[in-house]
């Protein structure tokens, strides 16, 4: 066993979290550009879509791509509701108030999942095959092809919204400039609503993607969501290429530190990380510095 | 000044209480029902439930009634202080089941000792019986009991490099020390130490660095839902090492989330509750265990837990003592250890004053998984 297949191991597997990272850190931040705030119930959202399908399949006795489907649909209900019921009526409070409502609505989903669908852990079986593949000397499963697969689909996706639609381009407008977009006619409220139905169910679709290789149960939002902020910090709260790289790199340090250096200090590595590029490049890896205009 | 009067009558009352004969004996119970550690709690408390209506409807113990007074601790430490202080002063119970986990045990001790209230914990740490503390007992097997068990049995199997893949919570901990104490005095070689997070989901990283490490076994030790994947990601890599895992995980979900496939052949120490049905007639356990796994099942509707166990064998031992006609917490806690050998759910107990647990290997069978079923090992 040489170390250059150890390593290839290594980032494949980094790869695979990576994307779900990248995936999460693009929901916060197509939140954070349209309203300011940072969503921590997006975790939640990953979590919903992960036991939404296994609720589908299991208890609803729907087919594969229907759970998925209707667990989607579900998550991006309840992002809705919560754009409606908790953020939309409250016009005037602060970002930092804001944040603590999702810190709250977090809590909340977190609890109404345990009571509806229990503490434990549930699996669901991955989409095609657990027959393990081997590509240069490592081996994935067909769930890390998936993975990869819509990860990359959602990215493409994205980028041609929020470049080549009207609907994109008026909440990038938005992100850029919420009173400016307001004065050429762009209703801010209905594209801070279309963010949250977007990142809900983009962060439905890494829980759903994520579920066969790890597992869910009601609380593993909590983790992926601090990951997936890690990822969006990365990428300078940008809705682009660069909170993906982000999200990628961090995966894959996080697994190259682990099989390389001491698997007890993995997560210590991702804040490790956080922490240094909050200091020393505070506005993103791969963004240029702003100035403000007074 | 009514008021007044009314107050002391209520003083009185409480202070004459404990004196009337043919008053209900209070047993306090402290439990993480919900919080991380609910799957813990939720089964202790149904079965403490289930077994004290089950001695009121036969008329009690000694013709008096049980009276049950159960918090949630929340798997809060500081909760777990402050409602142990409530159950002593307010509720003026005769004894406290639980907490649930080592850390909420370690933090009510000090109260159970100084206010003389016998403590049987429900949790498996060394450090709450070792040292013995006067009043303080409890009824899980310790962990090195299991972790003897695993390394008898790679000894059998003649495999004498190890692999430890350990959680790096205070279960993972204690287990960890224990393997590697033992192991080194049975003359086993450690080749790679290796710990992963409760909360990580992917622990390639970690195998395959154990599979360069070329071990004879691998030893897993976590709860839940950590084991199971590194079963999954195993099956993943090719390992054919074989793989011993701990009784964290001896419950048929550990089977259904690892799935049969990948599952298959790993050998770990069971509590004797989830092989209970496999068990010989001639085991003294047998059919304690399958009437207990009986009535759980008829009463919740889910399977007994091993977890459940420790509440059935805190709450007997509390009865055993009361039988032989204690009353006050002081001659309780001397019925407890008093006992003598007693057959419970977590195996056949034999307290005495120098050991408040009073297990020993037997409480633990090792089981192989075969076709996503147990099948005990000679």
């Amino acid at each position: 066993m040489d170390l250059l297949n150890q390593i290839t191991q290594f980032v494949i597997s980094g790869l695979a979290t990576g994307a779900i990272y990248a995936l999460i850190g693009l929901s916060f931040a197509i939140i954070f550009n349209s309203t300011g705030i940072i969503n921590f119930a997006q975790g939640e959202f990953v979590m919903l879509g992960g036991v939404m399908t296994i609720f589908a399949l299991n208890v609803l006795k729907l087919p594969l791509l229907a759970a998925v489907v209707a667990a989607v649909l579900g998550t991006t209900a309840v992002g809705l509701a919560f754009e409606r019921l908790a953020i939309r009526p409250l016009k005037n409070a602060t970002p930092l108030s804001l944040i603590i409502i999702t810190i709250g609505a977090s809590i909340l989903i977190r609890g109404v999942v345990m009571l509806l669908w229990g503490k434990d852990t549930q699996v669901l079986p991955p989409f095609s095959g657990n027959t393990p593949l081997e590509i240069a000397g490592a081996t994935l499963l067909p769930q890390h092809l998936w993975i990869f697969g819509v990860t990359i689909l959602v990215i493409v996706a994205s980028r041609l919204f929020f470049h080549h639609t009207i609907s994109g381009k008026a909440m990038r407008a938005c992100s850029f400039n919420r009173k400016a977009a307001n004065l050429v006619g762009i209703s801010v409220g209905r594209m801070v609503l279309l963010s949250f139905v977007i990142s809900s169910a983009l962060g439905s679709l890494a829980g759903v993607i994520i579920a066969p290789l790890t597992m869910t149960a009601y609380d593993v939002g909590v983790m992926l969501g601090l990951k997936g902020f890690c990822a969006a910090i990365m990428g300078g709260m940008g809705s682009g290429l660069g909170t993906v790289l982000g999200g990628i790199i961090l995966g894959t340090l996080e697994s190259l530190g682990a099989g390389l250096i001491s698997s007890g200090y993995k997560d210590a590595i991702a804040f490790l990380i956080l922490l240094l590029i909050l200091f020393l490049r505070p506005q993103g890896l791969f963004k240029k510095g702003e100035t403000e205009r007074v | 000044m009514k008021k007044c009067l009314w107050l002391c009558c209520v003083i009185l009352l409480c202070v004459a209480g404990p004196a009337c004969a043919a008053g209900p004996i209070k047993i306090g119970a402290l439990f993480a029902v919900t919080g991380p550690a609910a799957f813990l709690g939720e089964p202790e408390k149904n079965t403490l439930e289930l077994l004290v209506k089950e001695v009121n409807a036969k008329g009690g113990i000694k013709g008096s009634k049980i009276e049950l007074v159960s918090y949630d601790t929340g798997g809060d430490v500081t909760k777990a202080v402050q409602l142990a202080n409530k159950l002593i002063k307010n509720d003026r119970v005769v004894a406290i089941i639980g907490p649930s986990t080592t850390g909420e045990t370690m933090a009510v001790i000090p109260i159970a000792e100084k206010e003389q209230v016998p403590l049987i914990s429900c949790a498996a740490g060394i450090k709450i019986t070792e040292p013995v503390k006067r009043w303080v007992f409890k009824t899980p097997a310790n962990d090195h009991v299991a972790a003897e068990k695993i390394l008898i049995q790679a000894q059998k199997r003649k495999q004498k490099n190890i692999a430890l893949l350990t959680v790096s919570d205070s279960f993972g901990a204690s287990g960890r020390e224990q393997l590697k104490q033992m192991a080194g005095k049975r003359g086993f070689k450690i080749v790679a130490d290796e710990v992963y997070s409760p909360k990580d989901n992917d622990m390639t990283p970690q195998l395959y660095k154990i599979k360069a490490a070329k071990p004879d076994a691998i030893i897993c030790w976590g709860t839940n839902p950590g084991p199971a994947l590194i079963t999954r990601n195993a099956q993943q890599l090719g390992l054919k090492i074989p793989v011993y895992q701990s009784h964290g995980v001896a419950s048929k979900k550990f089977i259904e989330l690892a799935g049969a496939e990948a599952s298959e052949g790993t050998t770990l120490p069971a509590g004797k509750l989830a092989v209970h049905h496999l068990l010989k007639k001639t085991d003294p356990q047998a059919k304690l265990l399958r009437e207990y796994a009986d009535a759980y099942k008829k009463a919740y509707g889910v399977e007994a837990s091993t977890f459940g166990g420790y509440a059935y064998d805190g709450f007997q031992l509390v009865a055993g003592a009361l039988k032989k006609g204690a009353t006050t917490p002081a001659q309780i806690r001397d019925g407890i250890e008093k006992n003598g050998k007693m057959v419970g759910i977590s195996g056949v107990f034999t307290i005495t004053q120098a050991d408040h647990n009073g297990l020993d290997l037997s409480a633990f069978e090792m089981v192989r998984i075969q076709k996503g079923d147990w099948a005990l090992l000679p």
